[in-house]
């Protein structure tokens, strides 16, 4: 089955977790602005949120 | 000749009622009232009238109405066509999607029902010209149609579909989280990272898990189609609640790799478990996902 899943952005309270990113990244001082970011962006573009556990969220267009 | 008319008439009649007995206007609104359903109604006439003139036409010895089968069957392939660019054209408005494979399903039973309707005038008229010689008119049509009837139903039976109840078995599952992954029992559903979504589904959510009976239905459900089919189905009948912004909310059916069992959350308008149930047991195998590898020599 052809997947078109597409990492839309990536939302971090810990910059040393990304090295290099095609999508755009968002950086967040706390847990809860990550969040608020990520629901923003989820919500404008239409995608859902995926937490890597590792202070990343993910924001993947299914 | 007059009572050539008549018989002629009588399997137009019967294999029209042939049609009208196999449209099912119900949850699933298709054939939509009244459009397509007046238009499955010509085409079942169309298939009749088709039916009806094969065997008259042998008897007064026309071999050229051999081209009439060829055109049944070119009409029914446009049939299923039809209803097939029909219903992927609505694709893309619903919020959960039917899938390809159930699509091609309606389409082909759809084909099947017209040649129904062909085969019941085919087989109308034929008796009733093999006993003309025993019966009075009146008789001849009156046991034609009772054994058009008695072909209906024998023709419907071996078309019905089996649904999930004769392939698996339904319960009630529980929906948890481990960390950000929504799990039905042990299966792993889907990563959901919003809080929010999270507290949502614990609350509201609901879960089946189906257990194959056998190894046949173990691949039949490993299907994506038909699994997709159960989503359609369940969406349908419980209500959606999810908008196109909240894919968190997309019904979701996985499947457990060392049992085979599928694990389904839905999360609808009605969260009545015994209605998901029953909804669930309703739907359909699809001819193009059933697998039997019990049968490999």
């Amino acid at each position: 089955m052809p997947s078109s899943d597409i990492i839309v952005a990536v939302i971090t309270t810990n910059k040393k977790k990304i090295l290099f990113s095609g999508p755009p990244v968002f950086y967040a001082k706390t847990r809860e602005e990550m969040e608020k970011t990520a629901l923003l962006l989820s919500k404008t573009t239409m995608a859902m949120i995926h937490d890597l556990e590792n202070e990343c969220l993910v924001i993947v267009k299914h | 000749m007059e009572n050539t008319n008549l018989l002629i008439f009588t399997s137009i009649i019967m294999g029209t009622f042939a049609r009208i007995f196999m449209i099912r206007i119900d949850y699933r609104q298709y054939p939509s009232y009244p459009q397509s359903f007046v238009s499955h109604l010509i085409l079942g006439f169309v298939a009749a009238c088709l039916g009806s003139v094969v065997i008259p036409a042998f008897v007064s010895q026309d071999y050229s109405a051999v081209t009439f089968l060829a055109l049944a069957t070119s009409q029914f392939k446009d049939i299923r066509n039809m209803e097939r660019q029909s219903l992927e054209n609505l694709e893309d408005t619903e919020l959960v999607m039917r899938g390809m494979a159930y699509i091609e399903d309606i389409s082909k039973r759809f084909e099947a029902r017209n040649y129904v309707a062909f085969i019941t005038a085919l087989f109308v008229c034929g008796i009733s010209i093999v006993i003309s010689n025993f019966f009075t008119l009146y008789l001849q049509i009156a046991l034609s149609v009772v054994g058009g009837f008695c072909i209906i139903l024998f023709l419907n039976k071996l078309m019905k579909a089996d649904t999930i109840i004769d392939i698996a078995e339904v319960k009630e599952a529980t929906i948890n989280f481990k960390g950000p992954l929504m799990c039905v029992d042990d299966v792993v559903i889907m990563n959901i990272g919003h809080n929010v979504s999270k507290e949502i589904l614990i609350e509201k959510a609901v879960a089946i898990m189906l257990y194959p009976n056998d190894v046949n239905s173990v691949a039949t459900l490993a299907n994506i189609g038909q699994r997709q089919a159960i989503l359609h189905n369940l969406a349908t009948q419980l209500g959606i609640r999810k908008d196109v912004d909240e894919p968190d909310f997309t019904p979701l059916a996985r499947r457990e790799p060392e049992t085979g069992n599928i694990a389904i959350v839905v999360l609808a308008m009605n969260n009545n478990i015994d209605d998901m149930i029953s909804a669930t047991k309703k739907v359909p195998v699809l001819e193009s996902s059933r697998r039997k590898p019990k049968k490999t020599s």
